[in-house]
């Protein structure tokens, strides 16, 4: 639309075209009220997108502040492009998670790549140098033409977009369920390493200061991109394609190489991310920090497209750019890098006293906004909550019992499920290995990536079972934590704070709103008890389709660190002769399980229970153990219980089996339950003794083999199970291969 | 003995063949920026993986045109070793240092894994530190990694001795199931898989080191007898 065809404000304000864009009519007379004025079409446009769901957490603001985020080694928590933890030795790591569910939907490959370029920008713009990726993903059954290409195109993105960066995509999870058909959930985590005096904020300080654009050149790509997140996904879904961003990871690799140089500079005051709104939010939210105004001139926007008009360039989201503050005066400094690199360096505009985003465009005011008006004053709402109707259902149920024939052929089900299997088919296209850390790749409980120089490392992990959270949301958010953080430990490393996805319906909806409240009470408590704050992360609200909302789904993503390389420890059995043990016994808990969802082919009843006193007790015991040397393999038990945690633990062992003798009389409860809080360690001989002392809920179960099979017998002596090594580990890594060709 | 490590906008693997020579190696090792004119200073060149200008048009057809490759060629005809990795294999199949072309994956994704490699040829400066027919894992990492040529091609390479590695299964399509291949010279080697990721049993294997101790020890050899 040219500026001459823009509608006047009073258009605005008559045929309400605010609502085109997103806004309520209670929100444009705010907005109104703020500028004491009608606001122009790009004054709406840009209200708009920073009062969007997206960028202003208008629904979820009041529940994320409940979340414990300090810690004495936090330098810096929820706020900036990341969140920083000290690793020791002047070093730090700095990372963030972030969804990108909406585009993904309508774009897979772009939707995912951009998911990447976006969360890395996030991280190397606070300085730091990204050392690793990792993502988290849902889909439907595989069971549709749609759902497998959604599957094979992201991951396809996140392949074509992280590869060529050059940063290593080293772990993750991927879910599969029905309630994910036509919202798939594509988050992306980064994972930085910085040096503490490198540390930098995205703030637009001191009168006079120059303001710069650096990176790709503004396009018409995704315009009201966060306006398009911040809705739920219908059949018009697709005509929004355009909202879809296009990323070109060779230019990020050039403005993350530059901006490694860029943030040695003493002249940088201040940089960000031009990330979801695009010009919009980087300008207005790096001023309102700082206390400070922003004045740009639009016409010295660096354009790919011709006669772009002032709500096209602060809306667009075209990727690859960041904005800097840099000291008046030494904007030649910025110049020299950006020229290295072959990027454009613009002065766009200046810090000014007044607290106020104006934009400048063809010798007018196109905008004149006070800058926390559109950062910090958005908004909050406090939704109503109603208890969710499944809860108290579910809940009622009691005693669900599960009987197996079969035990052998159930485990072998329950291995080709495609959330069980293997996903080797999609790490494969991921260069996990580029930057020469990868010490643990995809595949055991947490990655695990060596810090250059140092003798310790970094384990991380993304954990999240929504099934869990749909069936109780509150226990369901305890267990997501206490599962990451059991992951972390399993690799030998103290768990030392997370970022967060929250996935979820529509906060609009009284009974999704609960799910949202109880599931982060759940999560406050679990990180408060395991130690482990929360130090950023991102919301992604309206995942629904008319088919209704999905699971709530807050993805934890967490970071440890392994002090001695000599702690590094790994999933798979490593010796025959070793000593099985399970840390904790099973109950009969199967809501939510994988067998349950084998045999009933829906989920129902309570959630596992958690007590997270135990569930500290014992990661701190196992981890002590791993560090004194007793552990030679420890593996979490998750979806499919106990018998998956062995078949997984023999797989890739060139030929290792197990003997074990279940200690629960009902097998279906020894070998599948999903109860939490649980260990499968194996243990040298030589160290029993020592291990049984310190870790106390650990039950003798077997040993490691020579033979390439697994015997289970009942404590009654009786054998139930003998599966050939061969036939667990075709059933495991053939299930999602198989899935990706079958065609309708 | 002094490294050159070739960057192009867009290389990734760069520092990973930095640190193998500096730390695995402990020789000398320096990034050569694309735009430098000159090689003369260094005792060999190597040209890293990566998406040099995004892999956009064809793996490594625009980096063939960068200034330094110039030099690449001048010093490669002098007989200095050139070691090309990945998508420095790739320009130097677009530079026409070697022969053939790369085409995509057969299964048409980018494949990352540990790779079990036949030494075919431990008579090079690149491989005597190998035994031949040992069975080494380095790791690959590409998208086009499906080395073609026509017939006549393949048979000089093969009657020549000229192909250095192959794949001990067949991953990407590629002709004679060819990983490495060297010039008539033998002075200039290309291969898609990795020897800078394996310098370490922590990270997997440390069959990538002899490689270039190999580099190393003819390099020193050739310096001793030389008057």
């Amino acid at each position: 639309m040219s500026l001459l065809l823009e509608p006047s404000p009073q258009q605005i304000k008559d045929d309400k075209l605010y609502q085109e864009m997103g806004m309520t009519e209670e929100e444009f007379a705010m907005a109104e009220k703020i500028l004491g004025r009608l606001p122009n079409y790009t004054e709406t446009g840009v209200f708009s997108v920073m009062w969007s769901e997206h960028c202003s957490y208008k629904h979820s603001k009041v529940l994320l502040r409940k979340f414990p985020s300090k810690g004495e080694k936090v330098l810096q928590g929820p706020g900036e492009g990341a969140g920083i933890i000290d690793i020791g030795d002047g070093q730090a790591v700095a990372f963030k998670a972030e969804s990108h569910n909406h585009p993904s939907a309508v774009e897979p490959y772009q939707g995912a790549a951009t998911g990447v370029g976006g969360i890395l920008r996030d991280v190397f713009s606070m300085g730091a140098k990204p050392i690793a990726l990792l993502n988290s993903l849902r889909f439907g059954e595989l069971q549709t033409a749609r759902g497998r290409y959604l599957f094979e195109e992201v991951v396809a993105g996140i392949a074509g977009y992280g590869n060529c960066v050059g940063v290593p995509t080293i772990g993750g999870e991927i879910q599969f369920d029905p309630c994910y058909e036509g919202n798939p959930l594509m988050n992306a985590m980064c994972v930085g390493l910085i040096n503490h005096e490198d540390i930098q904020k995205g703030v637009a300080r001191g009168t006079g200061n120059t303001v710069m654009y650096v990176g790709a050149s503004t396009g018409r790509d995704g315009i009201h991109g966060a306006t398009f997140a911040s809705e739920e996904l219908s059949d018009e879904s697709e005509s929004k394609r355009p909202s879809v961003q296009v990323g070109d990871p060779f230019m990020e690799k050039l403005l993350m190489e530059a901006c490694q140089e860029l943030v040695q500079l003493d002249s940088l005051i201040g940089i960000q991310d031009m990330g979801a709104a695009g010009l919009a939010s980087s300008s207005s939210e790096m001023a309102s920090k700082a206390g400070y105004g922003i004045e740009m001139n639009l016409d010295k926007v660096p354009q790919r497209e011709q006669d772009m008009t002032p709500y096209e360039m602060m809306l667009s989201e075209s990727q690859e750019r960041m904005l800097l503050v840099v000291k008046k005066g030494h904007e030649q400094e910025i110049r020299d890098i950006c020229d290295h690199w072959g990027l454009y360096a613009a002065e766009v505009g200046h810090v000014i006293e007044e607290q106020k985003l104006r934009l400048l465009f063809q010798g007018e005011v196109a905008a004149d906004i006070p800058a926390d008006a559109l950062a910090e004053e958005a908004p909050v709402y406090h939704p109503d909550s109603i208890e969710h109707r499944a809860f108290p259902k579910n809940q009622q149920i009691k005693d669900i019992r599960f009987h197996v024939d079969n035990p052998k052929q159930t485990l072998l089900d329950l291995l080709q499920q495609p959330t069980i299997a293997s996903k080797e088919w999609v790490y494969d296209q991921y260069d996990y290995m580029v930057q020469t850390n990868t010490a643990v790749r995809p595949g055991s409980d947490a990655a695990v990536l060596k810090v250059r120089g140092k003798n310790k490392a970094l384990a991380m992990t993304t954990d999240c079972n929504s099934r869990f959270l749909y069936l109780d949301p509150e226990t369901g958010g305890k267990i997501a934590v206490a599962e990451a953080a059991r992951n972390i430990v399993c690799s030998g490393g103290t768990p030392l704070g997370l970022t967060d996805c929250l996935n979820y319906g529509s906060p609009e909806n009284p009974e999704i709103y609960w799910q949202l409240e109880k599931s982060t009470d759940g999560m406050s408590e679990a990180c408060s008890a395991l130690d482990t704050p929360v130090i950023g992360g991102n919301v992604s609200l309206y995942n629904e389709t008319q088919a209704g909302a999905v699971y709530p789904t807050p993805v934890v993503g967490m970071v440890g660190l392994i002090e001695d390389l000599a702690h590094i420890t790994t999933q798979s059995f490593k010796q025959a002769g070793d000593a099985i043990y399970v840390i904790g016994g099973a109950k009969p808990e199967f809501g939510g399980s994988e067998l349950q969802k084998l045999l009933d082919g829906d989920i129902s009843g309570p959630a596992p229970t958690l007590d997270l006193e135990v569930e500290k007790r014992r990661q701190q015991e196992l981890l002590k153990a791993i560090r004194q040397g007793y552990v030679r393999s420890a593996h979490d038990l998750a979806e499919g219980g106990l018998g998956v945690a062995l078949a997984e633990s023999m797989m890739d062992t060139g030929g290792l089996g197990a003997s074990v003798t279940v200690q629960e009389e009902e097998t279906a409860a020894a070998l599948f339950a999903e109860t939490q809080s649980r260990f499968l360690v194996s243990v040298p001989q030589e160290k029993i003794e020592a291990f049984e002392s310190i870790v106390t809920d650990a039950a003798f179960l077997g040993k490691v083999t020579n033979d390439p099979k697994l015997d289970v017998y009942q404590p009654s002596g009786e054998k139930v199970l003998e599966a050939a090594a061969e036939q667990l580990e075709r059933a495991w890594k053939g299930a999602i291969p198989c899935l990706v060709k079958s065609r309708d | 003995m002094k490294f050159a490590v070739i960057v192009f906008p867009g290389s990734n693997c760069d520092d990973d063949m930095f640190y193998a020579i500096q730390d695995g190696l402990e020789e000398e090792v320096e990034k050569v920026w694309y735009t430098e004119t000159s090689l003369a200073a260094y005792d060999a060149i190597l040209i890293p993986g990566g998406f040099s200008y995004g892999d956009y048009l064809r793996s490594g057809a625009i980096a063939r045109f960068a200034p330094v490759m110039e030099s690449v060629m001048e010093e490669a005809e002098k007989g200095k070793p050139v070691l090309g990795v990945c998508n420095g294999f790739q320009v130097l199949l677009e530079a026409r240092l070697l022969p053939g072309a790369m085409q995509r994956n057969k299964n048409l994704k980018f494949i990352c894994r540990p790779t079990p490699l036949n030494v075919v040829s431990n008579n090079t400066m690149f491989t005597t530190e190998y035994e031949k027919g040992r069975n080494v894992t380095i790791p690959v990492a590409h998208g086009d990694g499906n080395y073609y040529c026509d017939d006549k091609t393949l048979e000089k390479l093969k009657s020549n001795n000229q192909v250095v590695f192959t794949y001990e299964t067949d991953i990407n399509g590629s002709a004679a199931g060819i990983a490495g291949i060297i010039n008539e010279k033998g002075n200039v080697l290309g291969m898609m898989p990795h020897p800078e990721r394996a310098m370490s049993d922590l990270l997997g294997s440390a069959d990538g080191l002899q490689l270039f101790q190999s580099m190393l020890k003819n390099w020193r050899e050739s310096h001793v007898l030389a008057p």
